[in-house]
């Protein structure tokens, strides 16, 4: 997979920063994310719950809802080749990149559908939102998608609600909506935290078939390091709203820089060795609206030294395609 | 329960729940008709509506209050064209014997020579004009009827319209649509209403007199004589001073509503696929949301209907020669309680009309809530069940 050499960006995000101003204080949810996705590879992240992986996700076609805010930043999508700056979009422009370029797939398959229309209905929806079908072409073809995402007797299931299939059922349904329109760009935002560990398998395996198929850019948020290694080119691990450590997937696995990597990849539990107690990394991730100073790892990190605690660290290449963000690598 | 009281409750009420089945299924059909193969593809949305008749069918003040509202419908409608007179026959001018006749009473008019010339049936008596009171409120069930739905087709649809914006948009909008409401919700809404009531007619009457369609359409709607007009202007007046007032409730409800609708995830995926937001509002907020509006709807048309009758009670409504029911109690009430029945039959049709609304929207509420429903559709499929 991921095939070196000759590359093309599909996604760059530079210098990404979310505010959401709540009543206890401005609470910085990301401060200056930046990394980019290539045609055709799936690009992880990685991070605790809170880490602003799902805000990162969501920010890139600008549905951060009040009060959030994107405060500053640039998020380019590549049009054959040509770059157009999505937070800088009208409304109505987004609108037809939403769902048409770039889809998503959100957590929890049973809260991402309506349950007063029928599945089919949902998926055409979509195709007649952006003028790709009408509803009557929309219909015929959702049975095609509803097959494609592997649905059983797709002729009947068009005709169901939401509450008569199982949750691996919607969930596929969900990935099927997502991929009407046949998207360059899908964004799978733990796609697989909702459903039990044998239909996990099969949707990683379909949303896998489907990216080859299709030759879809596939971007997938996860906090399972599993998932992470069986499906990605490319990871960014995410702490506390900054990427601490991006590179691919052999990179990060087998050579992992960053102390928080190092023990985010000891707390994945290992099935073939035996031992008494997990391990976990000590304390808890920061209150973003008071960020530790310097690293904001400082706090939890067995290595830290002197300018941990003063200096943010810069992200610095260590070796080819794999950078971190810590001060033990600045020479 | 005794055995032999369940069977034959069953009994009795499986006649109403094949009559709603059939009324379901001819709907099904017309809708059919206008869409091919529509019924085929909503067969579950069928049966469903099934059920909710069957667990109507097993409430009998649900039962009654659909009586009752039926009928207030039907004479409504029908009322002005089978009343055996009209509201505008003022015999008392001809006839002086029919001057405040009791209900039940028979009038023979005779000549100077003595023979019968005329004979009158007042089977509800008549006011002080002459005038049959089963007609008058045979008319005024028509003015009730046409405000009631009128306030509610027209006030209620802005409330949720309101609310719907002011609850998704957030923000300013909210802030700007929310204080608003709160200045309307702060009067008491009878007072803001005779205020707006007492100020609109000189405006709007001038407006249906110069214009002959105008005064065509309102006398078809009202039941009214073309040459009464002039006094269209007060009725329509209270109707806009109800709809003022009656809006801020639901802008209200449906705010609150919304802020907790909008968080689902359905409707993040929604705008994540690009579907616009008039879109995301009214197929996926607003139908999930929109029961407990149509159970206060219900409560409210007899509301209406009372402040209506408050409203001309208090010379606001209808002004002579026209009628509804308020304005009939109004004129009776100074002969009260000599001729009790100029005030005790109309009030009795405004109890009975606003009675049936509650009962069916306190029904309704136990129908439309999942949960007290399926304790109720139980009892249905257990009975289905027994009797294959």
């Amino acid at each position: 997979m991921g095939s070196v050499g000759f590359k093309r960006k599909i996604l760059e995000v530079k210098d990404l920063h979310v505010h959401f101003y709540t009543y206890a204080g401005v609470v910085k949810a990301i401060s200056g994310v930046s990394f980019e996705i290539y045609e055709g590879e799936t690009f992880c992240i990685v991070g605790e719950t809170g880490c602003g992986k799902s805000v990162t996700s969501r920010a890139i076609t600008k549905l951060i809802e009040s009060p959030g805010k994107i405060v500053k930043g640039q998020v380019l999508f590549y049009r054959n080749n040509s770059p157009i700056d999505l937070l800088k979009l009208s409304e109505e422009k987004l609108r037809e990149i939403r769902g048409k370029e770039i889809a998503y797939i959100f957590q929890d398959p049973t809260a991402s559908l309506d349950p007063l229309y029928s599945v089919g209905y949902q998926i055409a929806e979509t195709m007649v939102a952006h003028n790709t079908a009408t509803w009557k072409e929309a219909f015929r073809k959702a049975i095609d998608i509803l097959k494609s995402v592997l649905i059983p007797d797709p002729e009947k299931r068009v005709k169901n609600y939401p509450h008569e299939l199982s949750g691996g059922m919607r969930q596929r349904v969900v990935i099927g909506i997502s991929l009407s329109n046949k998207p360059k760009l899908l964004i799978a935002d733990e796609p697989t935290t909702a459903v039990d560990v044998t239909i996990q398998a099969q949707l990683l395996d379909l949303l896998r078939k489907l990216r080859e198929e299709e030759r879809m850019t596939l971007l997938l948020i996860t906090h399972n390091m599993g998932v992470v290694a069986e499906m990605c080119d490319r990871v960014a691990v995410m702490y506390a709203g900054k990427i601490v450590e991006i590179g691919t997937v052999h990179q990060i696995f087998k050579n992992p820089q960053h102390p928080y990597t190092k023990g985010l990849l000891r707390a994945v539990p290992n099935p073939l060795i035996r031992i008494e107690k997990l391990e976990s990394i000590p304390g808890t991730v920061p209150n973003l609206i008071f960020p530790p100073p310097g690293c904001r790892f400082h706090p939890r990190c067995p290595y830290r030294f002197d300018p941990c605690d003063k200096k943010e660290p810069p992200l610095i290449e260590v070796e080819e395609g794999h950078k971190v963000a810590c001060w033990l690598h600045v020479k | 329960m005794g055995s032999s009281i369940a069977s034959k409750e069953t009994y009795e009420k499986k006649i109403l729940d094949r009559f709603s089945d059939k009324l379901v299924d001819s709907i099904a059909n017309l809708i059919d008709k206008v869409k091919p193969g529509w019924s085929e593809r909503n067969k579950s949305k069928i049966d469903e509506w099934k059920l909710m008749f069957y667990a109507f069918n097993r409430s009998p003040p649900g039962i009654i209050g659909a009586v009752l509202i039926i009928s207030f419908i039907l004479i409504g409608l029908f009322g002005p064209y089978v009343a055996p007179y009209s509201y505008r026959e003022f015999l008392y001018i001809e006839y002086r014997d029919t001057y405040l006749v009791p209900p039940g009473s028979t009038v023979t008019i005779t000549n100077k020579q003595g023979e019968i010339v005329k004979v009158f049936n007042f089977p509800l008596g008549t006011d002080k004009y002459g005038r049959d009171l089963l007609s008058l409120i045979l008319y005024g069930a028509r003015v009730s009827l046409i405000v009631s739905l009128i306030v509610i087709l027209l006030g209620v649809p802005i409330g949720i319209l309101l609310g719907l914006v002011a609850g998704y948009f957030g923000g300013k909008v909210d802030e700007v649509i929310m204080r608003i409401t709160d200045i309307f919700l702060a009067f008491p809404a009878l007072i803001l209403a005779i205020a707006f009531a007492s100020v609109l007619p000189e405006r709007i009457r001038p407006i249906i007199i110069q214009s002959e369609v105008l005064k065509q359409i309102f006398s078809v709607i009202f039941a009214a004589d073309v040459r009464d007009a002039a006094n269209f202007a007060p009725i329509l007046s209270v109707i806009l001073a109800i709809i003022l007032v009656w809006w801020p409730p639901y802008t209200r409800i449906i705010r609150g509503s919304v802020l907790s609708a909008k968080e689902n995830l359905y409707v993040e995926a929604a705008k994540a696929l690009g579907v616009s937001t008039w879109k995301i509002l009214f197929k996926h907020i607003l139908p999930n949301i929109i029961s407990p509006v149509l159970v206060l709807i219900t409560l409210d048309i007899g509301a209406v209907i009372l402040m209506e009758a408050a409203l001309s009670f208090l010379g606001l409504g209808a002004q002579d020669p026209m009628v509804d029911w308020g304005k009939i109690v109004y004129d009776g009430a100074q002969y009260f309680p000599d001729r009790w029945w100029l005030v005790i039959f109309p009030g009795l049709a405004t109890f009975l009309a606003v009675l049936g609304w509650n009962l069916i929207g306190d029904t309704l509420r136990d129908v439309l809530d999942p949960r007290t429903r399926r304790s109720i559709e139980f009892k249905v499929k257990r009975r289905k069940t027994e009797e294959k």
